[in-house]
């Protein structure tokens, strides 16, 4: 099918090359690199506020990162040759690193996971028998020490990792970022800020997921939802959401401030092309309304009613979670909608429902993180600390 | 006696010898087998019958001419490339833009098909000024962004300067395509593999010209090779004065024109 076109393209400029999993990938990366900063808040900064979902957030990270290679693979040509990244990597490349980069970064999060679920590890493959008790003492490595001495180990083990996953986060997902950002061809992508963009919108999208699904969480689980934990993921979500906006108006602004040779083809595109996904959705629906909801809950918070608040921090993740894919879409779409003949356009672009990276394909792979997270919470679950620490409370008078 | 026979016999627990020759026949048999082993991976059966075989790459450097005034638009280029390289259908290797600049307003491009068929008569209706056809086609950029790109080194310079892709270590991610400014490259939906112009690598190491410039009836397309000094392309170089594409993004195209106007890019 050819198509709608204007202006002149480069005959080659026509197709859409990188599809719905190139948008998936950072989308997936980015709630990835935002729960592993939430869990870090307490496990190295020792916020207490984020006590309740350190755990939670953890699973979430490692989850979303076991899937996050899908995308990828199902987009290349030749899947079976991906692995060639990481054995004859080509260095001048900067995908080249991403083998390593997420290798390493992999490691880290299942040894910290480890660490932290040690002790959890090791009880319940004492209170099982049969099978069960064979899988959670595999689990265990052969290591049963459970005393106070061994778990102050732990706990220093953990804050290295948690200390070292943060900047590992950080680069796994700025490089992303970076993929883009240096590209000279292309003057949607072009820019330093879009490493810096992508972190920021990251922080905000992995702190949106977790504020929703911990919330559901709770409700499934009949625990009640901490007001302390809400207030605070409200507060750093509406940090990260001025940043983020910040510097996507910045990149906007400095471009039509310059009125270089490429305003020409990115006023334009932002007001056909992406009119819709960047003003509509970006900007005003996930951009400005959260913005406001959030300030709300920031400053009228304690004034308000439990359930109002976790409501409005509720809608405002949602469509901040809406904001940052349309973002991601907006980048990796909207910079293969003009051609680098500057001269001519691609009208729309429709993913296919059946294709092979199209919209069934990008659902199974962003709905698999969910499944994961259910059978790690069946296997570990994460919130049972909270009934530890609740059961003294609720007898105090 | 072959090699390795000689090797494994030489070294076997039965002859005494000095630790010094130890090692001496030891890197003399591992340095005939990693040579045996490299010609059978670098020529291939089918290489080594052929003529390309007596093909020096340290003795050319070759480079592109077109001279766009003379280009009539006829589309013969792009026919020649499509058949000789079995270019897919909607791809191009090579293609030519016709430009109309009006009188007053904007000027208009155009490119049918990429030109394989020719053009029609303009009908835009504008008044136009000035109007002439530009031949595209990869700019074998000495400094260019699409190998540096590549996560797997399946892009690549060879020696003599041409910028190919190796289809059978491209992994099909695609930087590749969006890192060229020219949109030289497309994928090709066969192989699944980066594809682009090869300046008909397999007819100018056997002493042809590539496709396209063969076909030419105008002269406009010209093929040079820098390291030889009686070259016509080399003398146009030296004496005329040429343009590349793009110049400010500084990837150093060999593909070099005469007569380039300030509106294509």
């Amino acid at each position: 099918m050819i198509p709608e076109l204007t202006g002149f393209l480069f005959p080659n400029d026509v197709h859409i090359h990188w599809s719905l999993m190139i948008v998936l990938y950072p989308y997936i990366t980015g709630l990835v690199a935002g729960a592993f900063l939430v869990s870090s808040l307490y496990h190295v900064f020792g916020r207490e506020d984020f006590k309740p979902l350190a755990r939670f957030a953890l699973a979430t990270a490692f989850c979303f990162l076991a899937v996050a290679t899908v995308p990828l693979l199902n987009h290349l040509g030749h899947p079976e040759r991906g692995i060639n990244i990481i054995v004859t990597p080509h260095f001048t490349s900067a995908m080249a690193g991403f083998g390593l980069l997420y290798a390493s970064y992999f490691i880290i999060l299942l040894l910290e996971i480890w660490f932290v679920f040690r002790v959890d590890i090791i009880q319940r493959a004492a209170a099982s028998t049969g099978l069960k008790r064979a899988f959670y003492a595999a689990l265990a490595l052969g290591v049963y020490d459970t005393s106070e001495e061994a778990r102050r180990i732990d706990e220093k083990i953990i804050r290295f990792l948690a200390a070292i996953g943060i900047p590992m986060a950080c680069l796994l997902h700025g490089y992303v970022g970076f993929l883009f950002g240096a590209l000279k061809s292309n003057p949607w992508w072009s820019t330093p800020l879009m490493p810096v963009i992508f972190l920021f919108s990251a922080m905000v999208s992995g702190i949106a997921l977790l504020i929703v699904l911990y919330q559901i969480a709770m409700k499934i689980k009949g625990f009640p939802i901490e007001r302390g934990a809400i207030a605070a993921l409200a507060r750093w979500l509406w940090l990260f959401m001025i940043m983020s906006l910040t510097l996507e108006l910045l990149e906007i602004m400095t471009l039509s401030y310059e009125r270089a040779e490429e305003w020409e083809v990115i006023s334009h595109l932002l007001t056909h092309q992406l009119s819709i996904s960047f003003i509509s959705i970006q900007m005003v629906l996930g951009g400005l309304i959260p913005f406001i909801l959030l300030m709300l809950v920031v400053v009228m918070g304690r004034y308000m009613d439990d359930r109002i608040r976790n409501t409005l921090a509720m809608v405002s993740s949602l469509l901040l979670l809406m904001q940052v894919f349309s973002m991601r879409w907006n980048v990796v779409i909207g910079g293969q909608m003009f051609s680098k003949s500057m001269r001519g356009f691609r009208e729309t672009y429709v993913p296919g429902l059946f294709e092979k990276e199209g919209v069934l394909a990008a659902v199974a792979i962003f709905v698999t993180p969910f499944i994961l997270l259910a059978i790690f919470e069946a296997v570990l679950p994460t919130f049972a600390h909270l009934k530890r620490a609740n059961a003294p409370t609720s007898n105090r008078p | 006696m072959s090699e390795k026979e000689r090797c494994s016999r030489e070294s076997g627990p039965g002859v005494a010898k000095s630790r010094r020759d130890f090692l001496k026949q030891s890197a003399a048999c591992a340095g005939a087998v990693v040579s045996f082993g490299v010609v059978g991976i670098i020529l291939p059966d089918d290489v080594l019958g052929d003529e390309t075989v007596d093909y020096d790459w340290n003795k050319h450097r070759w480079v592109y001419l077109v001279d766009t005034t003379k280009c009539i638009g006829c589309g013969a280029c792009v026919r020649a490339c499509r058949a000789e390289n079995d270019v897919p259908e909607g791809m191009y290797r090579t293609w030519i833009e016709r430009y109309e600049i009006p009188v007053e307003g904007e000027a208009h491009v155009d490119s049918p098909n990429g030109g394989e068929l020719g053009f029609h008569a303009v009908t835009s209706g504008m008044e136009v000024r000035k109007a002439f056809f530009v031949p595209k086609l990869c700019n074998h950029c000495e400094a260019t962004p699409c190998t540096q790109v590549c996560p797997v080194g399946a892009s690549y310079t060879t020696r003599d300067g041409a910028v190919l892709v190796d289809d059978k270590r491209c992994i099909g991610c695609g930087y590749c395509i969006q890192a060229c400014p020219y949109g030289s490259r497309y994928l090709n939906p066969t192989t699944r593999t980066a594809a682009k112009c090869t300046w008909c690598y397999h007819r100018i190491t056997k002493g042809l010209k590539p496709a396209c410039v063969e076909v030419c009836p105008v002269g406009a397309r010209m093929f040079g090779d820098r390291k030889n000094p009686d070259d016509p392309v080399n003398e146009m170089l030296a004496t005329r004065r040429v343009q590349v594409l793009q110049p400010e993004l500084l990837t150093k195209p060999q593909c070099f024109y005469l007569g380039l106007d300030m509106e294509v890019r």
